[in-house]
């Protein structure tokens, strides 16, 4: 089973636990968790945007709490681009995002992304660091790929780009 | 390299949750495979309650003139079995390679529902890059 008794190895220091000892959560046990959170959330609801708003709540409030510990790591990701067509938009992309590893959307859900847990992560971040913005997740068709990557779409608030433009 | 016709899954209670034909024959009518699984799961069943070997697990291996039937039963009572070519090598690890995907794939993935077909996107892909020759030629290594 993937993500069971895998010890592994940082080779960046900054991905390292901050207190020592074995500190790393098992893969199996964190999928069984979200697959458990993202079923009871669909016995609250009657439709897939409640859903999708609802998880993003879930990691709201990871988000707003995980900000102190993110100030002392770093977590590339496959890609951060800013938006060509939107100068408030900026584009996180992975080709696997964890949450979804396991996860296939069933064909009556459309697009519906499980990612708009990790959107409310970001979203939490953001606007507990004070740059307040809507963030959404969107599957995004690859070429020559069979499983699509996906994208965490943030658009930030009026105000903080008027402010980051006075700054300069 | 031989080949494999088929694989099936069924669940704890006999009912076909899993199916997939890999042969050239063409795919075999709905009802045909549904029979055929809980036939399995019957003489599986009877075959366990036959043995003179106390503590039996049913049976394992069924070899015919024109194919092989390679049979794992989970300890939660999920079978998968496979049909191919007689002779077909390494089907025992197979099967447990499809039962670690089904385990990551199916169980993990939150819109699937306990004992009901399989429709995990994920899952199928992952099994068709199992089941290529290559890949199943390694496994006896």
């Amino acid at each position: 089973m993937i993500g069971v008794g895998k010890i592994k190895h940082y080779t960046n220091l900054l991905e390292k636990p901050l207190s020592r000892g074995r500190q790393e959560v098992s893969l199996s046990a964190f999928a069984f968790l979200f697959s458990e959170l993202v079923q009871y959330n669909q016995t609250q609801v009657d439709n897939i945007a409640e859903l999708e708003r609802r998880l993003e709540d879930a990691g709201y409030a990871v988000g707003a709490r995980v900000l102190e510990l993110l100030c002392h790591r770093e977590k590339v990701a496959d890609s951060l681009e800013k938006g060509t067509e939107h100068e408030d938009e900026y584009m996180i992309s992975e080709k696997e995002l964890l949450v979804n590893r396991f996860i296939s959307i069933p064909k009556d859900m459309g697009a519906f992304n499980c990612g708009a847990f990790v959107a409310g992560i970001v979203k939490g971040v953001l606007d507990s660091a004070g740059f307040p913005a809507v963030v959404t997740a969107h599957f995004v068709p690859m070429e020559g790929q069979q499983r699509p990557r996906t994208t965490i779409l943030i658009k930030f608030a009026e105000e903080v780009l008027r402010r980051e433009a006075r700054l300069g | 390299m031989a080949a494999i016709y088929s694989l099936f899954i069924i669940n704890k209670s006999g009912g076909l949750i899993f199916y997939k034909d890999y042969g050239s024959a063409g795919r075999m009518d709905t009802n045909d495979s549904l029979r055929l699984a809980s036939l399995w799961h019957s003489m599986h069943a009877i075959s366990q309650q036959l043995s003179p070997t106390t503590g039996c697990s049913g049976i394992e291996l069924l070899q015919a003139d024109t194919f092989d039937l390679h049979c794992f039963q989970s300890l939660t009572g999920t079978k998968f079995f496979v049909v191919c070519e007689p002779g077909t090598l390494h089907m025992e690890a197979l099967l447990k390679v499809i039962y670690e995907l089904y385990t990551d794939y199916v169980l993990k993935n939150p819109f699937y529902e306990m004992e009901m077909p399989i429709r995990c996107e994920l899952f199928d892909l992952n099994l068709s890059q199992a089941i290529q020759k290559d890949r199943v030629a390694l496994l006896g290594r």
